[in-house]
């Protein structure tokens, strides 16, 4: 054996240990990243279930059908799930999509100036760094992929390797499921090792199950 | 004619190189127009760090990278669930490219079409 393997045994008992300890004490929350892809849904999610447990009026922030809307992570802390006699308090950060290119000509295509256009695309490559520099500081990860799109991408691929690699729990939420061309069945075949819950963000469809689900993963 | 460099990486090569060589190695070559084949594939962990430093070099003509890869095959060892140890990833064949070359065409569990077009100038 190597002596770091060995360091990296030490390491991760000590993590696992201190992990059980807080489970038993539990007075920390455990705190939960919305990853995925760009436009996926991740801030309508946030924003959903900051409306239906918390009397916040402030959103995670904008929604927009342009890409790379969210270019900095957003944290709210202490939000309560209550679901089927399940209970779990999450710190919940909704981070900017993950993405391989960035070109800011596609932004154009949206109707943006060139100078808007390449503001937004450094922005954009800065949120992508963020959203990978908190996969280190997560207890868990929602995976919120738009179920009209096909789900082998290797965005999808590094957040579910990374969370397996780290052993921390992922649920995997096929979004958009009030399109016809949704197809929740083709994400949960990609990725059969990880539950998956299919719901409609915008409209609020299979929420109940989807809060079901986040108490049983996440508690 | 115009034409595209090809680089196949063994496995050996990789094997013997630190996360941040490998990174620097196949950004490098992806930079000058490459496109970058490896035997065996990345961590999730030096996947995640390639896509961070690719971020890093993004500016106008440079809109980043395509990566494919087959999902890994998870593994989990025995002595590794004792110690309460992630699940150990057998990386696969990865192919790495200039965005605005490499194209993926269709992707399956086990079956990757990808298409590779010249760069005009
Ligand atoms: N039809 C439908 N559209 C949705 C749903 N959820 C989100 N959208 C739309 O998808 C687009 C992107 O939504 P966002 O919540 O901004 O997506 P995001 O994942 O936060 O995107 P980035 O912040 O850019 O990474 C918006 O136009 C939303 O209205 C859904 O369940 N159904
Ligand atoms: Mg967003």
């Amino acid at each position: 054996m190597k002596s770091g393997d060995k360091m990296g045994i030490f390491r991760r008992l000590k993590r696992n240990v201190s992990s059980l300890i807080r489970r038993i004490f539990k007075k920390n929350s455990t705190r939960i990243g919305i990853y995925g892809p760009p436009n996926a849904g991740k801030t309508t999610l946030a924003n959903r279930i900051l409306m239906d447990w918390t009397e916040e009026e402030e959103g995670f922030g904008e929604v927009s059908h342009i890409p790379h809307e969210t270019r900095r992570a957003m944290r709210r802390n202490g939000i309560v799930i209550n679901a089927n006699g399940g209970v779990v308090k999450l710190d919940i950060v909704d981070t900017p999509g993950l993405a391989t290119k960035i070109d800011f000509h596609d932004f154009m295509k949206h109707g943006l100036k060139e100078e808007e256009a390449k503001k937004r695309a450094k922005e954009a490559t800065e949120g992508v760094i963020e959203a990978i520099k908190w996969l280190d500081d997560l207890d868990g990860v929602l995976l919120v992929m738009d179920a009209t799109e096909d789900p082998f991408t290797q965005v999808n691929v590094v957040v579910v390797g990374n969370m397996e690699a780290r052993n921390l729990p992922l649920l995997i939420v096929a979004n958009k499921i009030d399109l016809p061309s949704a197809s929740p069945q083709r994400i949960a075949t990609a990725f059969p090792q990880h539950p998956m819950v299919a719901i409609s963000a915008l409209e609020g469809h299979n929420m109940e199950e989807l809060y079901e689900a986040i108490a049983e993963r996440f508690g | 004619m115009k034409s595209v460099q090809l680089d196949l990486i063994s496995y050996d090569m990789l094997s013997g190189m630190t996360p941040m060589e490998k990174i620097r190695m196949i950004l490098d070559r992806v930079r000058d127009g490459a496109v970058v084949i490896l035997e065996r594939g990345l961590t999730p962990e030096e996947e995640a760090k390639l896509i961070e430093y690719t971020m890093t070099e993004i500016e106008e003509d440079f809109p980043g990278i395509e990566i494919e890869s087959y999902p890994s095959e998870a593994k989990r060892s025995w002595i590794g669930r004792i110690l309460g140890k992630g699940i150990v990833h057998q990386p696969r064949l990865t192919i790495i490219g200039p965005a605005e070359q490499l194209k993926t065409t269709s992707k399956d569990r086990d079956f990757i079409s990808a298409v590779i077009s010249m760069k005009d100038e």
